[in-house]
């Protein structure tokens, strides 16, 4: 027996470390640990809970926006304050751009490169490349010419040395499986996503008034006056600019990015068989249509052990399902609850760190275990994408048929719904909720011009806080899964404030009845090839892209050893 | 001409944020033109791609580790500043290594970077500066606006300085 312990170093988001038994070439036990503590959340105490987004939305590198659009809506829900329509439809369009964004350089900057080879690509034909993409769509950048340039700019960076993004790849390595021709397709499509996804940025931009930190938010709408006359506000002008953008970014999700990844999952068909991990799924409804979040265009709920038949949604920005199920264990977790120690509800929780080393048994991550009615769930895309699907939501529905017939025209067979629940279904659900967005983002670009069309120019109802103490949650889809926050406010001021993010559901350590997290359990049998070079534990952590923290594709500069194996 | 000047930092980490506050700093104290973009990073990576895309001087405000004192200024030039990358010293240069070297593949590489680094005495949880580096913000400045002066940017004191 060995164990491999990776252990990147990032200190953007609080970074992750990963633990695995491997037996006879398989993974039999795993451990999934936060190596940064990260009390942000006691920053806010004692500060106007009409700030509180512009501190919140500092918690993570990589989520900004997700953070400050979950902050304002629980400090909303406290004060039951409606948003006007405009702002919400503002609002959805950031939301709906940054996840956009964010799955595009998810999957072809982050996660792509698990799967596919570059230095594979400097030998394909370029033609036969040309060739095999007219076969997958009408994409108008799929030409010969295109996929030339790019074969040979890779020639050129990887001939000069600088391999830079791509110095630290597990090229050859006897998992990467794709003919070169397919490699150099998704190599052009790589170095095109990076114009895509800043188009998609650019939205956020626009809207949000800066990026990386957007800044039009307030409790109680956004600060985007609406005047379709005036220059300095969000006039008609902006907002086709807008549309156009949209537009490109539909060629290249529709045309390119589903393409891609229904290949590499048929392809990769294996891949199907492993990471399934925990099947209990929680996704939350997004893109409120009203001004108090009763009505959604996407819906969300819970699926018990992958079963659709199951879904129970999840409703309003009041719902008390939702509300009364999310506990946290810190059995495993390097904190202590003051008085009773087992798992809290997030209004009652505490923020108390207990650091004890690394205990295989004990505490060993500084990431607590949140659970859904006593149970872990997985989150993210896949989750979000099943609820959809079980919600009867029609693109959804379009958009996932079209990726399984596509990768079982490839693979030459149907591809059953069932294989989500796996490593590439994560990665697959990905691309999916992606061209659901950009549907969504055209749908609320709509909205927001017929409203105004309609002479409705509000975008803010001013909060008023009451003497006494009063308690709001808000929950939002983040391109992670469901992002929850959660305020009590006493006399105007936050008395606490806790934050259950994403990869706290998927990457937290074992619960108070020492039952795994989504990370560990999908690790479980995972195939390990080579010891040295954990290729494939990594392509299972990064299926759930966790934040930045595993996303670098372990590189050290100080050189030191950041896969360690050990004998048993 | 685009010149950049770059704020990376947590805020939230006391002396971590300090290169975004040298940013908020600069930009209290002068008027810049419109050639010079102020930006405060924070701890993003890949959302800098737009900003930093075919700017012809990108001046970076960071916390650095180095063996000098806390509230040391320092600041590397050019060739420098990728190769101080390489040893990472700082704690953010995986998202901007990354962001460089993406625009390096892209041909919208930066034609110059200076990097004005701060030495970090605490990195605790905390939104104020530690004394130590509070008291070094303004020098911090002044590297960042003789560097625009440098590049013959017309940039205006908004109190007339004693």
């Amino acid at each position: 027996m060995t164990r491999i312990t990776i252990d990147p170093i990032t200190r953007i988001e609080g970074h992750l470390r990963i633990d695995c038994e491997v037996n006879n070439g398989k993974v039999t036990n795993a451990w999934s640990s936060g190596q940064m503590w990260r009390g942000i959340e006691i920053i806010l105490q004692g500060r106007d809970p009409r700030d509180a987004w512009i501190y919140a939305q500092r918690i993570c590198g990589v989520c900004t926006t997700v953070h400050a659009i979950v902050s304002v809506r629980a400090v909303e829900n406290a004060l039951d304050l409606e948003v006007p329509l405009n702002a919400q439809y503002i609002r959805n369009m950031i939301v709906a751009a940054h996840g956009i964004h964010d799955h595009i350089v998810h999957f072809y900057q982050l996660a792509a490169l698990d799967w596919v080879d570059i230095v594979s690509a400097l030998s394909a034909d370029p033609v036969a490349a040309a060739n095999l993409g007219a076969g997958l769509s009408d994409y108008r950048r799929n030409s010969v010419q295109e996929i030339r340039q790019t074969q040979e700019k890779l020639k050129a960076f990887v001939g000069s040395g600088q391999l830079g993004v791509f110095a630290s790849g597990y090229w050859g390595h006897p998992a990467m499986k794709l003919p070169p021709e397919v490699n150099l397709l998704a190599a052009t499509h790589y170095l095109q996503a990076l114009e895509y996804q800043r188009i998609a940025n650019r939205i956020v931009a626009i809207l949000g008034s800066k990026t990386p930190h957007i800044q039009n938010l307030a409790v109680g709408g956004v600060a985007n006056p609406i005047n379709p006359d005036s220059q300095s506000t969000l006039t008609l002008e902006r907002l086709f600019a807008i549309k156009a953008e949209i537009d490109k970014l539909g060629e290249f999700v529709n045309k390119a990015m589903l393409h891609d990844v229904a290949a590499v999952g048929a392809l990769y068909a294996d891949w199907t068989k492993y990471g399934a991990g925990v099947t209990d799924y929680l996704s939350v409804p997004d893109l409120p249509l009203d001004t108090k979040g009763t009505r959604f265009e996407l819906p969300g709920g819970f699926i018990a052990k992958g079963d659709l038949a199951s879904f129970k949604p999840i409703t309003s920005y009041q719902d008390g399902f939702f509300r009364d199920g999310v506990k946290e264990s810190v059995k495993h977790a390097w904190y202590e609850y003051k008085g009773d120690d087992r798992a809290r509800h997030p209004y009652d929780g505490q923020t108390r760190p207990l650091h004890t080393g690394f205990e295989d048994n004990g505490k060993y991550s500084w990431v607590k275990a949140p659970t859904f009615y006593d149970q872990r769930v997985q989150v993210g895309p896949l989750a979000n994408v099943l609820g959809l699907v079980a919600a009867g939501h029609e693109p959804t529905k379009r958009h996932l048929n079209r990726v399984l017939e596509v990768a079982g025209a490839i693979a030459q067979t149907e591809i059953p719904v069932t294989a989500l629940h796996s490593t590439i279904g994560r990665i697959a659900a990905r691309a999916i909720r992606c061209a659901v967005l950009l549907e969504s983002l055209q749908n609320q670009w709509q909205l927001l011009i017929d409203n105004i069309a309609k002479g409705d120019f509000d975008t803010f109802n001013r909060p008023v806080f009451p003497k006494g103490e009063i308690r709001g949650f808000g929950y939002h889809e983040a391109p992670r899964g469901v992002l929850s926050h959660w305020a009590v406010i006493e006399n105007g001021k936050i008395k606490n404030y806790q934050a259950v993010v994403p990869s706290t559901w998927n990457a937290g350590p074992r619960d108070d009845n020492d039952a795994p997290g989504p990370y560990e359990a999908s690790l479980m049998d995972n195939p390990v090839a080579n010891a040295e070079l954990p290729l494939e534990v990594l392509r299972t952590v990064h299926s759930f892209d966790p934040c930045l923290a595993c996303a670098i594709h372990l590189v050290d500069a100080k050189k030191r050893p950041i896969v360690q194996v050990k004998a048993l | 001409m685009r010149v950049v000047v770059l704020g990376l930092g947590n805020i939230l980490l006391r002396d971590e944020g300090v290169g975004v506050r040298v940013v908020e700093a600069l930009s209290e104290r002068y008027g810049l033109p419109p050639e010079v973009e102020v930006v405060d990073g924070g701890t993003a990576g890949m959302e800098l791609l737009n900003v930093i895309a075919g700017c012809d001087h990108l001046l970076i405000c960071d916390a650095v580790k180095e063996d000098a004192p806390p509230g040391t200024v320092i600041k590397l030039i050019d060739a420098e500043v990728p190769a101080f990358f390489q040893t990472r010293y700082s704690p953010h240069q995986l998202g901007l290594a990354d962001v460089l070297a993406t625009l390096t593949l892209t041909d919208e590489a930066p034609g110059h970077i200076t990097l004005i680094g701060v030495v970090p005495l605490d990195m605790e949880l905390g939104i104020e500066l530690s004394p130590e580096v509070r008291a070094v913000v303004g020098q911090a400045v002044e590297c960042v606006a003789t560097v625009l002066c440098g590049l013959d940017c017309l940039i205006a004191p908004r109190v007339p300085i004693a």
